[in-house]
Parts: C-alpha cells; sequence; structure tokens
C-alpha cells in the first residue's frame, strides 16, 4: 500500500453475506453495503473506471471509494428492502482497489468494476448518466474526476462508431502519407458571407485541404448560415479546379434544435460538402442522430469539442479527455479535436499524445507516463483523425509531425490567415512545411534536431516559408500544464 | 498554365517542393519499404480530382525487397508513357488500415492546362458545380 498520511483500510467488511443484517432498515457505511470488494477481479464484460477522489476531512478512503462505486450504480443513502427483489449483487458497482495518488496529499485512485447489464446498448448518455450523473455532486466528496475507462469489446460492439474513420476519409479525399492541412476562418464573427468565402477561396487555393468554421459561427445576424454555405462550397469547387485536389471546409450545423441542426446538414449535402462539423455542446444524443445521419449520406463529421474545457481542464474533479475522447470515438465522430501540445492551449505532450492513441489505435495498451491506465480493445472500429488547432505556425512543422505522426490534421488559422505576404502565402508556407518535413522524415533524417534547418533550406526556394518563419520565430507558448499524468512506476509499499 | 502558386495539379505528398529526383525517389521507396509496404504504379491523362482509378503499371509489387525493381519498372512506365501522370502507391495490409499509406507524383506532362469549373445555375441561389479537365475531351492517349 502506499504511504501517506493517511492510512488505508482495504479490508473486507461488506455485510451482504448476512442478508438479514445488510437489509434491515437504516443507515450502513457503503463498504458495509458490498460496493466495496477488495478481493473482486473484473471480468472481460465488466467496464472498469479509475476515479481520482478527493475525500472529505476525516471521511476514510475506501469508504469513499465505495460511495462513488454505490452512487454512480445501484445505492441511495439508506437501506432499501426492494433490492432484495433483484439480483442486487450483480447490479452493484463494485470499488476494488484504492491507491493514494504519487505526491498528491488527500487525492486516491480508486477503481471500479460495473457489470454488463448496467448499461444500455449503444447509449453514451446512459453510460454517462450513471458514470458522471449524481455521483460529482456527492457531499462526502471534495472533489471526483474519472481519470480513464476500460469497456468490455461486448459494449463496444454495441456502437457504430465513426461514420466515415480515418482511413475512408483520405480514400476518399485522395490523400495519403502526410497530415491534411487545415485552417480557421479568421476573424470568427463579423465577416460577411462572401467575405468569408474570400478566405476559404484563398486558403485552399494556397495549399490547405481544409478550411473551417469556427466554433461559434452559426447564424448570426451578419452571417445566415445558408449565405455562408452558398459562398463557402462556391470557394470549395473553384479551388478544387484551381489545384485539382479534392477540398473541403467544415459546415459548423450547430444550431438550437435538432430541426435546426437536420435542417442545416440536409443543405451541406445538397450543395455537395463532404463534410460537416458539430460543437460538442449539442450533447451525447444529438451527436449519436448525426453520426447515424453522416453514416446514411456519406459524410465526413468534424468534432470541435467546445466547452470541454468545463469538464477536463481541472486535474481534482470532472472527466479527462481521454474518457471523453474514448466516448466520442464510440458516439460516431471522425475528427476531433485533441490538443497540439505545442501550441497556445492546455495540453502535457505525454498527456496529448495518450489522447491521439485513444482516436487512431486498434488496441491500446496500458501506458502510464500517457495517462492511459487499462488496455483498451477497440474490435476493429473505426479510427477518429485527431486534430490539432490553436496557436501553431510553420516553424513548429518538425515537432507537430514528431509528436503525432502522419494520421492528423494541423490546423494553422492564424499561422495561414496573419501570414504578412496574405493568406495563399500563409497557406503555400504551410503545405512546404508539411511536405519537406515528411519527405525529410521518410529519407531518415532526424526531424527532432534538424527540423529546423530543414525548414530553412526550403525556404531559400519558398519566400512565402521564409516570411512565416521569420514573424513566428519567437512565438512559442511555454506555461506550465496543469493537467500532467501522476502515476508510480513501481508503486512504494509502507 | 494553372493559376495555384506551384503551377501544376497538387495531388499527392509532395507537389509542393521540386520534382524529386531518382535518387530522392529512392529514398521514399526505401523507407516504404522498410514499413513493410508494397508499391505500385499508376498512370493516368485524367488527373480529374475523383478519378480513383489511374490505370495500374502491373501488378503492386508485393514480394519485392529493392527499391532498384521499382526504379526499373518506374522507367519502363516513364518510357511507355512519358507526357503522362504517373504516381507511386504504397500500400499498408495491417488489419484496420488495409489502404494506400503514401502516394506521389513522379512524372507530368510539360504542360499542364488543369480545370475549368462549370457552374449550372439551379433552384433558388444554388449552384451544381462541375470540375471539368481542359485536356480531357481529347481522346485517350493524345491528351497532352
Amino acid at each position: 500500500m502506499n504511504s501517506s498520511a493517511i492510512e488505508i483500510h482495504n479490508e473486507a467488511t461488506d455485510i451482504t453475506g448476512n442478508a438479514k443484517k445488510r437489509y434491515t432498515a437504516g443507515v450502513l457505511k457503503y463498504r458495509q453495503m458490498g460496493y466495496w470488494q477488495p478481493d473482486y477481479e473484473p471480468v472481460a464484460t465488466d467496464t472498469v473506471c479509475l476515479f481520482r477522489i478527493t475525500p472529505q476531512e476525516g471521511v476514510d478512503p475506501v469508504e469513499a471509494a465505495a460511495a462513488v462505486a454505490g452512487e454512480s450504480s445501484t445505492a441511495t443513502w439508506t437501506v432499501v428492502w426492494t433490492d432484495r427483489l433483484t439480483a442486487c449483487d450483480s447490479y452493484r458497482a463494485k470499488a476494488f482497489k484504492v491507491e493514494a495518488v504519487p505526491g498528491i496529499p488527500g487525492q486516491y485512485f480508486a477503481w471500479v468494476a460495473y457489470d454488463i447489464i448496467l448499461f444500455e446498448e449503444g447509449s453514451i448518455a446512459n453510460i454517462t448518466a450513471s458514470l458522471i450523473g449524481n455521483v460529482f455532486s456527492f457531499k462526502p466528496l471534495k472533489a471526483a474526476r474519472l481519470e480513464d475507462i476500460r469497456m468490455p469489446v461486448a459494449l463496444i460492439k454495441t456502437f457504430k462508431g465513426p461514420p466515415t474513420g480515418l482511413v475512408v476519409e483520405r480514400e476518399r479525399l485522395d490523400k495519403f502519407g502526410r497530415p491534411l492541412l487545415g485552417a480557421t476562418t479568421k476573424p470568427k464573427l463579423g465577416l460577411s458571407g462572401r467575405n468569408y468565402g474570400r478566405v476559404i477561396y484563398e486558403g485552399l487555393k494556397g495549399g490547405l485541404d481544409f478550411m473551417k468554421d469556427d466554433e461559434n459561427i452559426n447564424s448570426q445576424p451578419f452571417m445566415h448560415w445558408r449565405d455562408r454555405y452558398l459562398y463557402v462550397m462556391d470557394a470549395v469547387n473553384k479551388a478544387s479546379a484551381a489545384t485539382g485536389e479534392v477540398k473541403g471546409s467544415y459546415l459548423n450545423v450547430t444550431g438550437a434544435t435538432m430541426e435546426d441542426i437536420y435542417e442545416r446538414a440536409e443543405f451541406a449535402k445538397e450543395l455537395g460538402s463532404v463534410v460537416i462539423m458539430l460543437d460538442l455542446v449539442i450533447g451525447w444524443s444529438a451527436i449519436q442522430s448525426m453520426a447515424n445521419w453522416a453514416r446514411k449520406h456519406d459524410m465526413i463529421v468534424h468534432m470541435h469539442r467546445a466547452g470541454h474545457g468545463t469538464y477536463t481542464r481541472q486535474k481534482n474533479h470532472g472527466v479527462s479527455f481521454r474518457v471523453m475522447a474514448k466516448w466520442l470515438r464510440l458516439a460516431g465522430v471522425d475528427h476531433l479535436h485533441t490538443g497540439t501540445a505545442v501550441g497556445k492551449l492546455e495540453g502535457d505532450p505525454m498527456t496529448v499524445q495518450g489522447y491521439y492513441n485513444v482516436c487512431r489505435d486498434s488496441y491500446t495498451k496500458q501506458d502510464l507516463p500517457r495517462g492511459l491506465f487499462f488496455d483498451q480493445d477497440w474490435a476493429d472500429m473505426k479510427k477518429v483523425m485527431p486534430v490539432a488547432s490553436g496557436g501553431i505556425h510553420a516553424g513548429q512543422m518538425h515537432q507537430l509531425i514528431d509528436l503525432f505522426g502522419d494520421d492528423v490534421i494541423l490546423q494553422f488559422g492564424g499561422g495561414t490567415i496573419g501570414h504578412p505576404a496574405g493568406i495563399q502565402a500563409g497557406a503555400v508556407a504551410n503545405r512546404v512545411a508539411l511536405e519537406c518535413i515528411v519527405k525529410a522524415r521518410n529519407e531518415g533524417r532526424d526531424i527532432k534536431n534538424e527540423g529546423p534547418e530543414i525548414l530553412q533550406k526550403a525556404a531559400q526556394s519558398c519566400t512565402p516559408l521564409k516570411q512565416a518563419l521569420d514573424t513566428w520565430k519567437d512565438v512559442s507558448f511555454n506555461y506550465t500544464s496543469t493537467d500532467t499524468s501522476d502515476f508510480a512506476t513501481t508503486p512504494s509499499v509502507a | 498554365m494553372m493559376t495555384n502558386p506551384t503551377g501544376k495539379i497538387t495531388q499527392g505528398q509532395f507537389s509542393f517542393l521540386p520534382e524529386l529526383t531518382d535518387a530522392e525517389i529512392r529514398l521514399q521507396i526505401d523507407y516504404g519499404l522498410g514499413k513493410g509496404y508494397a508499391w505500385s504504379i499508376e498512370y493516368t491523362d485524367d488527373p480529374h480530382p475523383r478519378n480513383t482509378y489511374w490505370e495500374m503499371f502491373g501488378m503492386p509489387m508485393f514480394d519485392l525487397q529493392d527499391a532498384a525493381g521499382v526504379m526499373m519498372e518506374l522507367a519502363s512506365c516513364r518510357k511507355t508513357f512519358p507526357s503522362h501522370y504517373i504516381r507511386l502507391m504504397a500500400f499498408d495490409s495491417t488489419r484496420n488500415v488495409e489502404s494506400i499509406v503514401m502516394s506521389f507524383i513522379v512524372n507530368r506532362p510539360e504542360n499542364e492546362p488543369g480545370f475549368g469549373l462549370l457552374r449550372q445555375e439551379v433552384g433558388g441561389r444554388s449552384i451544381r458545380y462541375t470540375v471539368h479537365g481542359y485536356a480531357s475531351d481529347k481522346p485517350e492517349g493524345s491528351r497532352y
């Protein structure tokens, strides 16, 4: 057991063996009611969750873990005789391990197993209502965070997953062996449809594969959604003809109601768009509905994780993004913003790589430095294309490709549109930087260390790249990450 | 002459870089062979962005271990089709990939006229778009 100020009393204390005692009216400790089973070994069909819990002062960590298991499955605050009408032993979630979080006093990791009967087939709404429902407001805990989850193949197979998946997406777009390039249209707000389309055309003709609506571009007074779609599709098709490449622009179909969302998606399809975009804030059921719609209409779904920080950012409370990414892969998205590690937004490089693995693996191996606590068999589920977006520029191309490989969309918004020689030049700079780094890596060069030199050499025959490197040479966002992985390679023994 | 910044069709992994030399092509082939990919050669005189099926210049070279063999096939393809588009493609047969994982153009016609955009006005403000290759009206084999 870990050394910490509070000793963990992890002995079995349940009284479920004595039914009369267990079901006498009154209040029992959760660990007495059967929610603490230190000898329990999860079976292949169990879902296993790892929670980081911070019990209130004086609350026994094992009792707190048992309470989490109870409140996220069958328990209520008092004993109920109606439990005895059910096969309640199997419905109870079982906390089976508690360890102190290395280096953070007062926090504990708690492992909890859930029987497969507890969840509706193919419903993220149902899973989340249990696992992150009432339990997250439970008073005996100061804070709780769902750090990771392992879902059984039997449950995974009840989900259809990404409508397109990254392999098929590449086949449709005819783009292989390199990251895809994108940019978010800026400014976020205020452009008319006509001006907006200009930015799309310049970016795509200059060499980007995708342009993108921002998360809060829906249908405001300055630009009605239909107007945006019409101008954007003119730009997309014109750029496709100008380059001989398939191009796309994520049309954000987020709206106030499902009826609005469907109407917008239908119009995007009618105009021949290859991709639509959703904001995370529309909710799990809406996401799953749109995944069904997208499967029916051969559409790629771009997921902008707007709002995820309210769940994911605080290390002691909420849901880790690796769990969100797993659920989104099941729910059915094709693109998912997963962080840049080197850009302006939150993210420790190892932790961010963990999110990428969850999106792209066929089988995710336990990898503690990357925050992955469990093996996860994806049962051949299609893969999600991760998106790195936010505060990145051409000068970081070698770092991005070294960290994330080929299966990623690199989105340079300011890094394209803010180029001193214009949007097309910005796009050229990014595409040349991308291609020269991929080429050099394949040739066996050490891009992590030789990257700057490779870029400078390419810039000698590419003025836009030279201008980009000069403009942003000193820009980096080196803040300490608030969400690193806490683990001990070998748990200390007290 | 196309008006995009490269003046040419920008399909494939390396269209924004100077044309690859044979020595550079060989390094890319070696990289793919090292990963266990199978190389194949395809050619066309219809490079429309949605023309998926270029002609196969022979079968994918599944059992070939030496880049020299691919280069020999490429030389033969270039000799037969000097003004066609030719691309090298690498396939990865790993479960859950089973697709193309590298693709780049290694031969182009001297003059690339590119594509026009045909606009058909339909109901309301909607337009139907058709990307049309300027060279594709001529019969196969006499386009470039």
